[in-house]
């Protein structure tokens, strides 16, 4: 390995003992990242080729699906993710913690925005316009807006350790904030959105088998794949701190 | 413990008072701007129209009176505070001090809102206990951003666009609940937003509370 300093960095974030050690040679393994090729070879391939319930107005575009809601799925696990970084920085100081509130939540604002990018889409040509307003919608808008203070708040101060501080406490808020805009207030009103009106989630799509036999193993595959990109942000953001330090 | 809170309140109070000019520059602040607004609408008769122009009005100007909370004092004289004082006080008095402040603000800013542009409203004990919980959350959330932009930099677009997204959720609910009160509508329909606004209030101010002691040390 050239970096030898990197190897034990997963066992700082994880701890020393035996649950975190088998978690930081899992991190470290081929198997789950081989696993998420696997599963987004067969949500791609499967989606578009398995039969989906013949719906009106929705029609072949219910295979958004498949792709649209795991990047939510993907989007608040990764800023789960960012959260409990947060919450561990601000318990022990520790600089790693940090760095994997900062990358997971810049990972979960990527997920965000290719989430807004398929459901616009689909918009366009279910609803006919690319954005209309409804709580949802503005939900999401609002999250990623949240998510971008964020990031430029942790770009307004110099002081590391110091910004590390104010941007977790930041970023605990937020989150918060978020969880209430995109889970409660949309089952409050009417919405648009499929899975609203009186019934929170998306139980008419759940009723058909095959569509859940693509849509499960999607969830799983775009969100190990949004781990493995939070892993290589770490991963670069580690090397290029080490690199300045010892310039 | 109650007695070092009324202190710090106590505090707060003398501060304001000594400082007059920052009070009397946030009730002109207010006038202007429905001045302003009286000239160019005269009167507002759609309902959605005068609710949100009498909250986007609230809105800056309670940014404009919570954002000096933390800043109006010198880093030394925080300091001092720091050494005699329980964090989660200091921010317990704060949150008490702007929610007071900024309800006489908002109930200020209703009678000349209502003079000039005119006043809708049909239920206004609903309308009252809208604006009081808006007002509470407002209170809280933009006390928790200041010490947070004071901490950064300290600018006001920073309060803007670190306060303004996470505000939402309170600010659409408290929207919501004043435009149901202004059409009459009854209560058994309100209850839900209530609940809501007291949960969002309750967890905005734990969250204040639990996460400021983190903070105010450098």
């Amino acid at each position: 390995m050239q970096f030898p300093h990197l190897q034990s960095y997963y066992f700082h974030t994880f701890g020393e003992n035996k649950v975190d050690i088998f978690l930081a040679n899992f991190m470290k393994s081929l198997w789950w990242k081989l696993g998420s090729i696997a599963l987004l070879f067969y949500t791609v391939i499967a989606g578009f080729l398995l039969p989906v319930p013949a719906l009106p107005i929705l029609h072949e575009s219910i295979r958004n699906l498949y792709f649209h809601v795991p990047m939510w799925f993907g989007m608040i696990i990764i800023l789960t993710a960012s959260l409990v970084g947060s919450l561990q920085y601000l318990a022990n100081q520790n600089e790693k913690h940090d760095m994997l509130a900062s990358e997971a939540a810049k990972t979960g604002m990527l997920f965000g925005a290719l989430g807004l990018a398929t459901g616009m889409c689909w918009a366009r040509y279910t609803w006919g316009a690319w954005w209309v307003n409804d709580a949802k919608l503005n939900g999401a808008a609002i999250s990623m807006l949240t998510y971008m203070a964020y990031l430029v708040l942790r770009n307004s101060i110099d002081e590391d350790h110091k910004r590390a501080k104010i941007a977790a406490v930041y970023n605990i808020f937020a989150y918060v904030m978020m969880l209430v805009f995109i889970m409660v207030l949309p089952r409050m009103t009417d919405s648009l959105h499929p899975g609203n009106g009186g019934n929170p989630g998306f139980g008419k799509y759940d009723l058909d088998n095959n569509m859940r036999m693509v849509f499960y193993p999607a969830i799983i595959g775009w969100t190990l794949l949004g781990v493995w990109i939070l892993q290589l942000r770490i991963r670069l953001k580690k090397i290029n701190s080490h690199l300045e330090t010892n310039q | 413990m109650w007695n070092e809170l009324r202190h710090l309140i106590r505090k707060e109070f003398l501060l304001e008072w000594k400082q007059r000019y920052a009070l009397s520059g946030l009730l002109l602040y207010v006038v202007t701007t429905i001045f302003v607004c009286y000239l160019s609408f005269k009167k507002v008769v759609d309902v959605p129209t005068w609710n949100a122009l009498f909250w986007i009005i609230l809105l800056f100007a309670s940014v404009n009176a919570v954002a000096k909370s933390f800043m109006q004092e010198s880093r030394h004289r925080n300091l001092y505070y720091y050494t005699v004082a329980d964090p989660k006080l200091v921010i317990g008095a704060k949150l008490i001090y702007n929610t007071l402040l900024l309800l006489s603000l908002a109930l200020l800013h209703l009678a000349i809102f209502s003079l000039l542009i005119g006043n809708p409203v049909q239920d206004m004990t609903l309308f009252l206990i809208a604006l009081f919980l808006g007002v509470f959350g407002l209170a809280s959330v933009m006390t928790l951003i200041s010490a947070i932009a004071s901490k950064a930099g300290a600018n006001s677009t920073l309060m803007a666009i670190l306060g303004f997204p996470v505000l939402m959720p309170l600010l659409l609910t408290s929207i919501r609940l004043s435009k149901n009160a202004a059409d009459g509508l009854v209560v058994a329909s309100n209850q839900q937003f209530i609940i809501v606004l007291l949960a969002l209030n309750i967890a905005i101010s734990a969250l204040a509370i639990i996460l400021f002691p983190y903070l105010w040390r450098e």
